[in-house]
């Protein structure tokens, strides 16, 4: 059997340049992840609570981020600026832009569909104790919400990383960039580098984002043991149970 | 959201987009003139990063190739820090036209679309189709190739346009990779497979068993470097290197340092052009580098 290619990895510094590379997709992910979650709260909340006007430009900004591929939002932010504009953004902030936008529209559905999906009874028995509504959102509307967005923001976040790859085509050299020009360099001294060079990057995106659903898994879990009625009973006793647990809830914290 | 509405929305998201479009076409360039490259103390270079040998990054993560060994030799010559941005085949002409960079030297062949979007330089390499096959049965020839049989081509490469406007009637099996293509010929897939002829060469020379039986297909064309159209200081200034070059015989030495090793001494003279000379005639090339 013939190399597989390991040994490309460790020639010059290939590992240093595949690991700066890794370094500049993760970079460009948390930082726009970062942005997205706080902004992608407040847009759920406008959704949900915000007039017309707002609701249909959420809406728009929605529908626009689903319908374009990532990749032309890239290049009408990288290029369209400077043609239309004569703005001259930086590829990475390029990057950032676009996957903020992406991130902070999908993240806003996500809230918006965890806000509509807590019952009503939650809303009106806070309010029914005096909660003014910045307390009711902070303490009983939004620590659901959250524990209901976990799984799939996760899944957001997680999809992020991977979607970095596409910065390459506005000339940003990220992992999997530097992956093929290592594997184009040496094809004609090592034809097979391919299985080794993309299964590091594999690895490589697998150790970042496996403790990130781990993370996700461990919070979930956290969370339904503390709410035991609701892992054995079917939905509809789940509603009954939370609207206990959540009075409950209110009572320590109007203490505290 | 009704169907009705979603439409409504799709069209006004059309539509805006297309106005950008339109603004676009009207915009001035952003270009940066000879001067003002000098000026800067640097300039910026679109190349390939992994297309070896032409366009790569070696292992200690420097720009290597005959395209890059031509580049390296502009920058000394002007004076100038190089920035390399490593480009893809797809946005090459995009980032001449926002001025991201301001020479483009990434295997870019001259063709007459391309050079309505921008300006040319002289060519310093030919490039045609090849056609290379199995050792032991030979495609020599595309008239009356086999109804039953099949040739592979890359997508949006001008093999794939060439074969389908001169030979409609053979069946073409298409990949979006190169790797892809190399492995099917490799497997069998097909009876031959049609690209530039630089590629086809160097799959033969580096695969046991295959043969280029047809080296040179349809017109010749050429490789050069590109600028932004309208950018007549620095074309004007990479015609002149290109012109005064010839007399150290530098696109030789340029290939004797990086392509030897891949294609070997038999296509030095097919592969190379120095001083910006081809045996071809080039009219629409050659209003394009005079204007």
């Amino acid at each position: 059997m013939q190399s597989l290619g390991i040994d490309v990895l460790f020639k010059g510094i290939n590992f240093q340049r595949l690991l700066g590379g890794l370094w500049v997709a993760l970079r460009i992910s948390l930082i726009s992840v970062a942005i997205s979650i706080v902004l992608g709260i407040i847009m759920g909340l406008l959704m949900v609570n915000g007039n017309k006007a707002v609701k249909a430009v959420c809406r728009v900004w929605l529908e626009i981020v689903r319908i374009m591929p990532q990749m032309v939002l890239l290049f009408v932010v990288y290029f369209g600026t400077t043609r239309v504009f004569g703005w001259n953004i930086p590829a990475e902030e390029s990057a950032i832009i676009v996957f903020s936008f992406w991130g902070t529209a999908e993240m806003g559905d996500l809230v918006r569909g965890a806000l509509i999906s807590i019952p009503k009874i939650q809303y009106e028995s806070a309010m029914a104790l005096g909660m003014p509504t910045g307390t009711m959102y902070r303490y009983v509307i939004l620590p659901q919400t959250i524990r209901r967005m976990i799984p799939l923001s996760i899944n957001l976040i997680t999809r992020m990383i991977k979607t970095t790859s596409l910065v390459m085509m506005i000339g940003i050299v990220e992992v999997l960039k530097v992956a093929q020009q290592i594997i184009e360099a040496n094809r004609r001294t090592s034809p097979n580098a391919a299985f080794g060079v993309f299964g590091a990057v594999f690895l490589m995106y697998f150790c970042i984002c496996w403790p990130i659903s781990r993370l996700a898994a461990a919070l979930e879990k956290r969370w339904s043991d503390e709410d035991p009625d609701s892992r054995r009973h079917g939905r509809k006793k789940d509603r009954k149970s939370s609207k206990k647990k959540t009075a409950g809830t209110l009572q320590t914290k109007a203490v505290s | 959201m009704s169907g009705i509405r979603r439409k409504a929305w799709i069209v006004s998201i059309a539509a805006a987009v297309s106005l950008m479009a339109g603004v676009a076409v009207q915009a001035d360039e952003p270009f940066r003139t000879l001067d003002e490259i000098k000026e800067s103390g640097s300039i910026n270079i679109g190349v390939f990063s992994d297309k070896s040998p032409f366009g790569y990054v070696d292992e200690n993560g420097e720009y290597q190739g005959y395209d890059v060994y031509f580049a390296n030799r502009l920058g000394e010559d002007l004076g100038v820090e190089i920035n390399f941005v490593s480009t893809e085949a797809a946005n090459r002409i995009e980032y001449l036209q926002t001025g991201k960079v301001d020479i483009i030297l990434a295997n870019f062949t001259v063709t007459e679309e391309r050079a309505e979007e921008v300006t040319f330089a002289l060519p310093y390499m030919n490039v045609a189709l090849g056609v290379v096959s199995p050792e032991d049965a030979v495609v020599e020839s595309l008239e009356d190739f086999p109804e039953d049989q099949q040739i592979i081509v890359i997508s949006g490469t001008t093999a794939e346009t060439y074969l389908e406007k001169n030979y409609p009637d053979i069946k073409l099996q298409k990949y979006d990779a190169y790797a892809e293509a190399k492995t099917a010929l490799e497997n069998g897939n097909a009876a031959a497979w049609a690209n530039d002829n630089t590629e086809v060469i160097a799959f033969a020379v580096e695969n046991e068993g295959f043969e280029v039986g047809i080296p040179s297909l349809g017109s010749q064309d050429t490789i050069a470097p590109a600028v932004a159209k309208g950018n007549d200081t620095l074309v004007d200034f990479i015609n002149d290197e290109i012109v005064a070059l010839a007399e150290e015989s530098f696109f030789h030495k340029d290939y004797e340092e990086t392509l030897i090793d891949t294609y070997g001494e038999e296509y030095e003279n097919t592969l190379v052009i120095e001083g910006g000379l081809t045996d071809v005639p080039e009219d629409a090339l050659e209003t394009e580098t005079e204007a």
